[in-house]
């Protein structure tokens, strides 16, 4: 695909209104907004670019593989199906209805989902089961499976990428939302994974880290893939949690979002560069 | 008293007390401020955090730990039962958002099986408040009890007043002839209403909030079963291993039988949504309770475990 600058707008255009279905669905019993944020650019860009992944092969076993594994970022990848043609925008307002399947975490009741997920550290082994059949078919599918930064917390993570360093999984994409919070506060003020590009390179992955919000730097970086023959290819993506809101940007206290139906409407106006929002909705809705 | 406040109290009286969290801060928001290093996050690790409270109870501390009901009970199954319940360690298991309280999480947050495993584990006593109150007249025995210990955190505020928690003992409501309703959490809302609908009925209604799962009032779940015509056990757990199947055990037990109309999630997560919308959808609000349960005619006819082709 040409890397254009009309190509780059296309993206653009596509992640503005993948976030303005994320802010819509921050109400009415609420969302991940900041995660999702954080992660819309990187979904658009493999969903678009990357990756063979489209409503018409998704019975195709040489289909390339995307795994959700931060899983409460899923509004973006709602947002990303609505836009590509995978779900129908109308129910993307069905969000926590019982007469659908949109909810706070990714099920398989959605076409294009590939795997349940919500429980952190689990789909990293579960994109290496489906790799490792890849190499044992001889395929050429890729699987990417992305993962937060809180999440690396979690042991399980780091086991996966021990094994898929012990089977070559070249075919394999650890892609890290890296928007430097967790629930709570800043991943670094808590249990610290810096330096991240040196602990993933000392487990044995081929490793790049670029802005996870420059269409430019993602197609720089998988257009390199495989980075290096027998190695586990890593893409630690820095990002911003809240992505395009300043009124929530960054903010440790603004994880979990149930925003009132003005503020919505305040917030998409401040999407599309208009003046901060006055939030008064209640913070720290903890999950 | 909240929660938070009632724990904060006790740590800061008994300076045994570590409050630890997997970095999940709700219950514990202002705890870190007021309790300095005894306020341990281990960040997202359910299996450590169990694993170093272990290793607190071994040097004499009392940990008090938080995670989401379904890593704590199920992620960390095995360092709980292994590092907790082998040693017999005073390990305190809070558990947040259990059984329908995960409302719109998925399947991945339901905890409907914490019951029927931590009962399982030899030494581990296990709990289930109906609501903030009944929470904060159970805890204060609980922590200081030799054993390790799970709770289903429920700190959602109703209007009733509990009697004190007695250990092993559940709260009889009221006695009833033709039914009694055996339940525990935050269906006790739910039951309290379900039994108004049955009076008005005309029946002789008892309820009784088992609070304690295991040790299990067996004398009070026998009196129920032996004097009202039906026992309905109602539980936001699976049908498998949690309040049916002790009460079938006891049963059992004592060579007896008796008409039991089991409400619980059969063989199935349930419907992801807001609370109020899931109770309903799932049939679990007092008056569709209260239908069920005047609806009911069969005696002795129990449910089949059904075991569905179906995938979440």
């Amino acid at each position: 695909m040409q890397f254009t600058t009309t190509h780059i707008n296309q993206l653009e255009a596509t992640a503005l209104n993948v976030r303005e279905h994320i802010i819509k669905m921050s109400t009415d019993g609420g969302c991940f907004v900041g995660a999702s944020l954080s992660a819309a650019d990187l979904i658009v860009y493999l969903y678009s670019d990357f990756l063979n992944i489209n409503k018409n092969n998704l019975d195709d076993p040489n289909r390339d593989y995307l795994f959700l594994s931060k899983g409460h970022d899923v509004p973006a990848l709602y947002g990303t199906f609505a836009e590509l043609g995978l779900l129908e925008k109308e129910r993307l307002k069905n969000h926590l209805s019982v007469n659908d399947h949109i909810y706070w975490h990714p099920n398989t009741k959605i076409p294009g989902i590939e795997f349940h997920s919500g429980s952190l550290g689990h789909l990293p082994s579960v994109a290496i089961g489906v790799a490792m059949d890849i190499k044992i078919k001889g395929g050429t599918n890729k699987v990417v499976c992305i993962m937060g930064d809180g999440e690396l917390n979690e042991g399980t993570c780091w086991e996966a990428v021990l094994v898929a360093n012990a089977y070559k999984l070249d075919n394999l994409i650890f892609v890290i939302d890296r928007n430097q919070f967790q629930a709570n506060m800043a991943t670094e003020d808590l249990v610290p994974l810096e330096p991240l590009y040196d602990k993933f390179t000392a487990f044995g992955a081929a490793v790049k880290r670029i802005n996870g919000h420059s269409f430019e730097a993602l197609h720089e970086a998988f257009s390199a893939y495989p980075f290096q023959t027998s190695k586990l290819n890593v893409v630690i993506a820095d990002t911003v949690r809240g992505r395009g809101l300043p009124s929530i940007e960054s903010r440790a206290d603004r994880w979990f979002c149930n925003f009132t139906s003005s503020e919505v409407e305040d917030l998409l106006k401040e999407l599309h560069g208009e003046h901060l929002t006055q939030l008064t909705s209640e913070t720290l809705v903890v999950r | 008293m909240s929660y938070e406040e009632l724990l904060t109290e006790t740590a800061l009286s008994d300076d045994r007390f570590i409050v630890m969290t997997a970095e999940n801060r709700a219950l514990v928001r202002n705890i870190p401020a007021k309790l300095g290093n005894r306020f341990i996050d281990t960040g997202i690790t359910e299996q450590t955090m169990v694993g170093a409270a272990a290793g607190l109870a071994l040097r004499g501390r009392i940990p008090v730990i938080h995670a989401l009901a379904s890593f704590l009970s199920m992620r960390a199954f095995e360092f709980v039962r292994t590092d907790a319940g082998i040693p017999n360690l005073p390990v305190k298991l809070s558990s947040f958002i259990p059984g329908f309280l995960s409302d719109g999480n998925g399947p991945t947050h339901q905890a409907l099986e914490d019951i029927s495993l931590m009962r399982g584990i030899p030494n581990i006593t296990v709990f289930a408040p109906a609501d903030e109150d009944d929470l904060v007249k159970m805890l204060p025995q609980i922590w200081n009890h030799p054993n390790p210990s799970y709770v289903r955190i429920n700190t959602r505020k109703t209007d009733y007043q509990h009697t004190p928690f007695e250990w092993g003992k559940a709260e009889i409501i009221a006695k009833g002839d033709d039914v009694t309703i055996l339940t525990y959490g935050l269906l006790f809302e739910q039951a309290l209403i379900a039994t108004d609908i049955l009076k008005k009925e005309g029946l002789s209604v008892g309820l009784i909030n088992i609070r304690s799962l295991k040790p299990i009032d067996e004398r009070a779940i026998l009196e129920a079963t032996r004097d009202s015509s039906l026992t309905v056990t109602l539980e936001d757990h699976f049908l498998t291993g949690g309040l049916y199947s002790i009460v079938a055990e006891l049963l059992l037990k004592h060579g007896l039988t008796a008409n039991i109309l089991p409400i619980a999630l059969n063989e199935k997560w349930f419907k992801p949504s807001l609370l109020p919308n899931v109770l309903e959808y799932e049939g679990f609000t007092g008056k569709q309770i209260a239908e069920k349960i005047l609806g009911y005619k069969t005696f002795y006819k129990q449910p089949e475990i059904s075991i569905p082709q179906f995938s979440e």
